[in-house]
């Protein structure tokens, strides 16, 4: 990914396309909005005047945390539990028969109907809550990271026998590196979809968190609140991508010689 | 040091027969024997990587240390070649000699993937030498190498043996020149399932010669 000359690369569209589209549409936003002069479609100077309240009034920061507090919970526990089940049905015939079925089920499950279903069984709190991301969750990293045990080098674990790692080496330095890519497919697709969900459960049953301000919003009408919490969440979450996960994916593939000759 | 007793190894169809064999202190062994008829499996069976092979076939191996050159470096790619030296159990200071000792000299902080073949492959034996070991197995040391970094890589070996003579090698090869320079000991494994067919012991000058012609007349024969 950080090779110009990679696929990947060519799919990704040149840098300055972001200064010219995204301020363009703000622009057309404007427009439109000066036009209808309604409040259900308020102008971007509103929205950033909205954005500004709400920040200083210390709201937006109270429900941005608590949003993310879940987020982070939720991510860890899905992560985790999804490896360990993944990296098990890799591994074995036995662990995948016994997982896949309730995979399929729980793949095409809606997210909507494990969020009510917990807070049905266990009541409007927080621990519902995660659970129910959680459970959304954990079936699409075990699905991705299944993929990266499947092809774990068996020549590699030969040698690690033979040099006699212990097991923290051969996880750490024979598996972990090799299910990187996996893990991070998962980081990204996990964050995208456990974002989204969260805000859900939120707006069903928390009563914090950018969701809950959503909810508000919607039940008066505030389309400018709405528009000030979702660029909010837009801006924290690319944050993370450049702050976190980027750095994070370039330092663990410094190793890979895109130069390299013998293999 | 190394007593071997295998029954047989299944791929389905029976790959190894019954092997019966014992490996002493100093025996320089090459296993020959036509591709395909299951040198690496015998290898692999004696470093314990088969598990299909129960521990008391190859008596004595868990006191020994082992190094194995497998036929791929086998090297970390994400780890340096001192770091992966150091995995295998040696200090920062004896990875740099273990390099050294191999024509790696401050090669140390370089990746796997930034050298040549032959390269990485010295890197994989001074790997070997890491885990200081009783025994040495190579499998096709020399493969895919050309004739002048095979013959480099022939003489450290020889060098290596003589300077530690109570380590043991087996080293599959099916290049009876090979066996020449490093080999003081024959096996040669051949038959549907293989077996070993010759275990000699090379003792005086020009026995050596008598057994690889028995071998040059055998693959004559075959082909």
């Amino acid at each position: 990914m950080t090779n110009p000359g990679s696929l990947a690369a060519k799919g990704r569209p040149p840098f300055w396309c972001y200064w010219v589209v995204l301020p363009a549409f703000v622009l057309i936003w404007a427009l439109i909005a000066w036009l209808v002069q309604s409040p259900l479609l308020p102008t971007p100077l509103q929205v950033l005047d909205t954005l500004i309240r709400e920040s200083a009034s210390g709201e937006l920061w109270h429900h941005l945390g608590a949003t993310f507090g879940r987020v982070a919970v939720a991510f860890v526990l899905a992560m985790s539990l999804g490896t360990v089940i993944g990296v098990g049905m890799g591994r074995s015939a036995t662990t995948n028969a016994l997982f896949d079925p309730l995979l399929v089920l729980l793949l095409n499950l809606p997210a909507l109907v494990t969020i009510i279903l917990m807070y049905v069984w266990f009541g409007l709190v927080e621990v519902a809550a995660v659970m129910a991301v959680v459970i959304n969750k954990v079936p699409n990293v075990a699905v991705t990271v299944r993929e990266g045990a499947r092809s774990l080098d068996y020549r590699l674990e030969e040698m690690a026998t033979v040099y006699e790692f212990t097991r923290w080496q051969r996880f750490r330095e024979v598996w972990v590196p090799q299910l990187f890519p996996y893990l991070m497919a998962a980081t990204r697709g996990g964050l995208a979809l456990i974002w989204k969900i969260v805000l859900v459960v939120e707006l069903l049953g928390r009563s914090s968190g950018v969701g809950f301000q959503l909810h508000l919003a919607f039940q008066v009408f505030d389309v400018a609140t709405i528009l000030a919490y979702s660029l909010a969440f837009i801006a924290v979450v690319q944050l993370i991508e450049l702050t976190i996960l980027q750095p994070l994916e370039r330092r663990s593939s410094r190793w890979r010689q895109p130069e390299a000759a013998n293999a | 040091m190394l007593e071997l007793r295998i029954a047989g190894r299944d791929f389905g169809q029976p790959v190894l027969g019954e092997i019966f064999a014992t490996v002493e202190k100093g025996d320089r062994i090459c296993l020959l024997g036509p591709s395909g008829i299951g040198k690496t499996t015998l290898l692999n069976a004696i470093a314990g990587l088969d598990k299909t092979i129960p521990q008391e076939a190859v008596i004595g191996r868990d006191k020994l240390r082992v190094g194995y050159l497998f036929q791929e470096h086998r090297l970390l790619p994400w780890r340096t070649l001192s770091a992966n030296l150091q995995l295998a159990g040696a200090t920062p200071q004896e990875a740099e000699n273990h390099l050294a000792s191999v024509g790696l000299k401050g090669y140390g902080h370089y990746l796997p993937d930034q050298l040549s073949l032959g390269m990485a492959r010295r890197a994989a034996l001074a790997r070997c030498l890491a885990v200081k070991p009783d025994l040495l197995l190579l499998d096709e040391p020399f493969a895919s190498l050309d004739p002048v970094m095979a013959g480099e890589l022939k003489t450290l070996i020889a060098g290596i043996l003589d300077a530690n003579p109570s380590m043991a090698m087996i080293c599959v090869t099916h290049d009876g020149g090979d066996a020449e320079i490093l080999a003081n000991r024959l096996w040669y494994l051949d038959g549907k399932p293989a077996r070993l067919q010759w275990d000699d012991v090379v003792g005086e000058a020009g026995l050596i010669d008598g057994l690889l012609g028995r071998l040059r007349r055998l693959e004559l024969a075959d082909s």
